[in-house]
């Protein structure tokens, strides 16, 4: 350290708090995917990507056109939108209802927790087989496969929001003389819900992976069972068109639950 | 509305395990009145006001209520809270509905309230907005306007303007004092400020440090309203109150520094 203070001559200070506070720009997002779809298509056209192994956006578009005109796309479209709704919406229900139980009761916590540590772990996509055997090749293996993928994540999800309720809100309510049912009403499952929706983000894509592999392993409408088909007869445009069928699913599914989000959340 | 309920406590103490927060407290709270409680940091105030409000069951004695709560009294033993503890998901309106929505008021009645309470806390032109779009201080105004919508008989304050700056605090004191006054309720009123202990308190109740014993309960004899910070006899009781608690409030200051 030198023994003198160093003086300052008029040295700028300059602003150094910017950055860290990434905002969304919707409109960069259909930019960005347009754009990839622009460039893939002009690799393609340059012969930079063999179309023989991976189709182009306008042979996939054309592909597209075909099936629905046909009446393909909406038969496996419909059978898979059938099963996506059933199985989510049975799981997301079972897990809901299990969730805010673990998350409330102490005779329900420990047992329950130990249930649901042991199960969620396990890739349920090892499990169609046997939802199979025990449910037949029909929709019943199918809806508890999507079903089982979805519960155990929304418990989990159910349960962290019952806990980040803040203790002091339950307890103002409880100073207040509410009764149980309307402290878990219009306190905890309130509080719980920005943690269920985001919850619901992971098991609508679980379910949309789950809906597939079960379709391949075994059906003869829906997407997976579409995609597997196409890809048995190397029929690459029908292929990509069934992908992005799913994609498109996946993109709708999320648009309605940003809607949601928005609606449901407006006080954040 | 004349609030007449009185509170008492008997041979209340508490243990959190093996540490013994509270020891032999025997309170009086007169009906219409306002008890401050002060005394050094971990001394047991807001233990006791939980016990006082029914939130904290106390390793021994007990606490009565003895008197009639005013006509349309919906929670005799009504708290506001340090934090506020606003509901963020519901307006400043939902926030006072909520307070009443169990009850056996009609919509009508409930809305009639809570446009009354508005009014009283100045806080009408601020019915739809969120509890975030909101200052400390008119947060902690919402939270004061939550308790009186349901008429209560005893106010249970749990240093309620400890999370707001020096000058909020101060414009709310006045506020307090106003509101207070003109509600009629009694107060238990909790603070480690004896400023405001001393603009507010009827009786101020010194606890010692922990566990917390009765060290001393100073009677102010002057109407709430009118009082000022620098009105000199209510200095010389702050200094008074200091006096008792200055020597258990370093030693509980050097006891959380070697925590």
């Amino acid at each position: 350290m030198p023994d003198t203070n160093i003086s300052i001559a008029g040295a700028r200070v300059r602003f150094r708090a910017a950055g860290f506070a990434p905002r969304d720009i919707p409109v960069a997002g259909a930019a960005t995917l347009i754009g990839l779809l622009v460039l893939w298509q002009i690799a393609a056209s340059l012969g930079l990507i063999s179309t023989t192994f991976l189709s182009t956006p306008v042979q996939i578009g054309r592909a597209l056109y075909a099936l629905a005109i046909s009446g393909e796309l909406w038969a496996n479209l419909a059978a898979s939108l059938q099963r996506l709704a059933i199985g989510w919406f049975a799981g997301t229900a079972a897990g809901l209802v299990v969730g805010v139980a673990l998350g409330l009761f102490t005779i329900a916590r420990s047992p329950g927790m130990s249930v649901v540590s042991a199960f969620f772990p396990i890739p349920k996509i090892a499990l169609v087989p046997l939802f199979i055997i025990w449910f037949g090749i029909g929709e019943g293996s199918k809806d508890i496969t999507v079903g089982f993928g979805v519960f155990f994540p929304t418990v989990i999800n159910t349960m962290a929001g019952v806990d980040g309720v803040p203790r002091g809100l339950i307890r103002m309510a409880q100073s207040f003389g509410l009764p149980w049912t309307s402290i878990v009403r219009k306190v905890v499952l309130p509080g719980a819900l920005p943690a269920i929706l985001s919850g619901f983000r992971i098991t609508t894509s679980t379910a949309i992976i789950l809906l597939v592999a079960a379709e391949m392993i075994g059906a003869e409408k829906g997407i997976g069972a579409f995609v597997l088909q196409a890809g048995n007869l190397y029929d690459i445009d029908n292929l990509m068109a069934g992908i992005v069928v799913l994609s498109v699913i996946g993109l709708i599914v999320s648009w309605i639950l940003g809607r949601i989000e928005k609606a449901l959340l407006a006080w954040r | 509305m004349i609030a007449s309920v009185r509170l008492t406590a008997l041979g209340i103490r508490h243990n959190y395990g093996d540490l013994r927060v509270l020891e032999g407290i025997d309170l009086a709270v007169p009906a219409g009145e306002v008890m401050v409680l002060v005394g050094p940091s971990g001394c047991g105030k807001s233990t006791l006001l939980g016990i006082l409000g029914g939130m904290l069951a106390a390793s021994g004695g007990e606490v009565r209520m003895d008197g009639v709560p005013p006509r349309d009294c919906l929670n005799p033993l009504t708290y506001v809270f340090q934090d506020f503890s606003l509901l963020p998901w519901r307006t400043v309106a939902g926030n006072l509905s909520f307070a009443l929505e169990h009850t056996k008021l009609s919509k009508a009645e409930r809305n009639a309230r809570v446009a009354e309470m508005l009014a009283l806390t100045n806080l009408s032109a601020f019915a739809n907005a969120w509890p975030r779009q909101l200052s400390g201080g008119m947060r902690q105004r919402v939270g004061i306007a939550r308790a009186l919508a349901v008429r209560p008989a005893v106010l249970l304050m749990d240093e309620p303007l400890s999370a707001l700056d020096a000058q909020t605090r101060d414009l709310l004191l006045d506020e307090f004092a106003t509101i207070i006054a003109r509600a009629g309720v009694t107060v238990v009123y909790v603070t480690h400020n004896l400023a405001e202990a001393v603009r507010l308190g009827q009786q101020v109740v010194v606890l010692s440090r922990r566990p917390g014993r009765i060290r001393e309960i100073v009677h102010i004899d002057r109407p709430i309203a009118g009082r000022q910070a620098t009105d000199p006899d209510l200095i010389e009781v702050e200094a008074h109150l200091w006096s008792l608690i200055r020597a258990d409030a370093a030693e509980a200051d050097r006891e959380l520094e070697h925590a």
